[in-house]
């Protein structure tokens, strides 16, 4: 297959590295990427199983500093963070004056006066240049270093293991949603105990330039735990079976974070305006036009992103995202439906190449990591 | 080089000719291309193929493809493996990955498939 035409596409310090192990690269938001190595299939199965390495360093990486920043970013999102001690961090959204997600986005507290917003990379820039307006009038900056960090994470039961032996930081004090600054192989890190594929795992963050001694530190360290390299074709699936949603599937401007099931996230009780209050307050009263669901399709086919859902021959809703999922070894979904439709237990159809194919409501998460 | 003993479709399909049925399936280029294969849709026995028309559906982890016949004919058998094991495609495109055997209804259409040559210098293009 050919590479996307490379020119105008943003490169990460891997990519050589990811050309050498074979994989294949795609256009992924401006980015050159490795969507899979060895295979999609292969790769999913080495996370569950064991470790898998991941180049994440195309996503955005936002600092904001200053005696206000918590204010600041409480004023700029629907969460909290001022509620944050340093060294956590929480799950968050920034949302648009009527309600809408400009972006999902975790926030870590790094240190009285300084967080960390990491962005998704094909929103970086919509959230850099919202943030500089919505800190203005703040005591507060903005400091973009996506383009000068990188991000390498490790995920899978095997991870704890293999980090430990590049820091001499006790990482069994690092919780889950935990974040701290150390050095891994002798480069300094802010390692954070977070992820996107619902196993134990640490995203490490690192200048630039280090992100090559920071991925062959990494890869040596988990050669015999059986790490593997993973591309954006597995972090899906993955992401998918953990019920995580995806910006552009999922959430978007004209979706709400209650409609999302993600009501939990939007903390109407903190003090202070944020933009979007007055939306978000009305929608928590009025109630919701539509909910995410998860699907198990009972029947032959896969559903996937656009197709329809029917409930009893009435047009219910519409796949946001859909795989084959390698751990449940069945066809699974996310979809927008009617808030009537959407119990646990309610068989649906799923409209596949003009087949309506039966699909159960279940609770989300698909899959969830053994205890 | 692929397959001497099999013709080719610039859609990649392969096809092998036994008399008057022909079995037919994807190339491992076209395997490669695609990525993990995990769902195979295939025609029921007896449907009839349109050379050229799209016959049926294979699907990687990621994307949707159409199967488009190589040539005309009455289906016989669709590989039933297929349904819970579309990796075959993968790991055996011109083997156990078979996909369906057709009744050829005019053998003026195979004399339109490529050969092995020009199936090669094809995909060596691309």
């Amino acid at each position: 297959m050919t590479e996307p035409q490379t020119r105008q596409l943003h490169e990460t310090p891997l990519v050589e590295i990811h050309r050498a192990l074979g994989a294949k690269l795609i256009d992924f938001a401006g980015w050159l990427m490795p969507v899979q190595y060895a295979g999609i299939l292969e790769e999913h199965r080495a996370v569950r199983q064991r470790a898998g390495l991941f180049d994440l360093s195309h996503m955005g990486e936002l600092f904001v500093e200053g005696p206000e920043a918590g204010a600041a970013l409480a004023a700029a999102l629907v969460t909290d963070p001022p509620s944050l001690a340093v060294g956590r961090a929480h799950y968050s959204m920034m949302a648009t004056p009527s309600g809408g997600i400009v972006d999902d986005l975790i926030v870590y507290r790094l240190g009285d006066e300084r967080f960390l917003v990491v962005a998704n990379a094909s929103n970086a820039g919509a959230v850099s240049d919202a943030l500089v307006e919505r800190l203005a009038g703040f005591k507060a900056v903005l400091d973009d270093r996506s383009l000068a960090t990188a991000l390498v994470a490790v995920q899978g039961p095997a991870s704890a293991p293999i980090a430990q032996r590049l820091t001499d930081v006790d990482l069994t004090g690092l919780r889950y949603y935990g974040i701290l600054e150390t050095n891994v192989a002798g480069i300094p890190a802010l390692v954070a105990r977070t992820g996107y594929t619902g196993e134990d795992g640490f995203e490490m963050f690192v200048e630039w330039g280090s992100a090559l001694d920071l991925w062959s530190a990494l890869t040596e360290a988990g050669r015999d735990a059986g790490l593997a390299p993973v591309g954006l074709g597995a972090r899906d699936t993955l992401r998918l079976e953990a019920g995580m949603p995806l910006y552009g599937n999922e959430l978007d401007t004209t979706t709400n974070p209650f409609e999302a099931g993600l009501g939990r996230v939007v903390k109407l009780d903190k003090a202070g305006d944020f933009v979007g209050r007055t939306a978000l307050e009305k929608i928590a009263r009025d109630g919701i036009a539509k909910r995410l669901v998860g699907l198990v399709v009972r029947g032959r086919g896969i559903a996937r992103h656009g197709y329809p859902v029917w409930a009893d021959g009435r047009r219910t809703g519409t796949v946001t995202s859909g795989t084959q999922s390698p751990s449940l070894g069945a066809p699974i979904a996310m979809a927008y439906v009617a808030p009537g439709d959407g119990e646990p237990g309610t068989i649906l159809d799923v409209e596949i190449r003009e087949q309506r194919v039966p699909a159960e409501v279940v609770a989300l998460p698909f899959y969830r990591r053994p205890a | 080089m692929v397959p001497t003993d099999l013709r080719y479709t610039k859609d990649h399909e392969w096809v092998r000719v036994d008399g008057d049925e022909a079995t037919i399936g994807i190339t491992k280029y076209a395997a490669d291309q695609l990525g993990d294969i995990v769902f195979v849709e295939l025609p029921d026995a007896g449907r009839v193929l349109e050379a050229r028309a799209p016959f049926g559906v294979v699907e990687s982890v990621k994307a949707v493809s159409d199967l488009f016949a190589p040539l005309g004919g009455e289906v016989v058998e669709a590989n039933a493996a297929l349904a819970g094991q579309p990796e075959l495609v993968n790991s055996e495109p011109y083997g156990a990955g078979w996909m369906i055997k057709v009744r050829v209804a005019d053998a003026g259409d195979i004399d339109d498939l490529l050969d092995a040559a020009a199936y090669d210098a094809l995909i060596s293009e691309g």
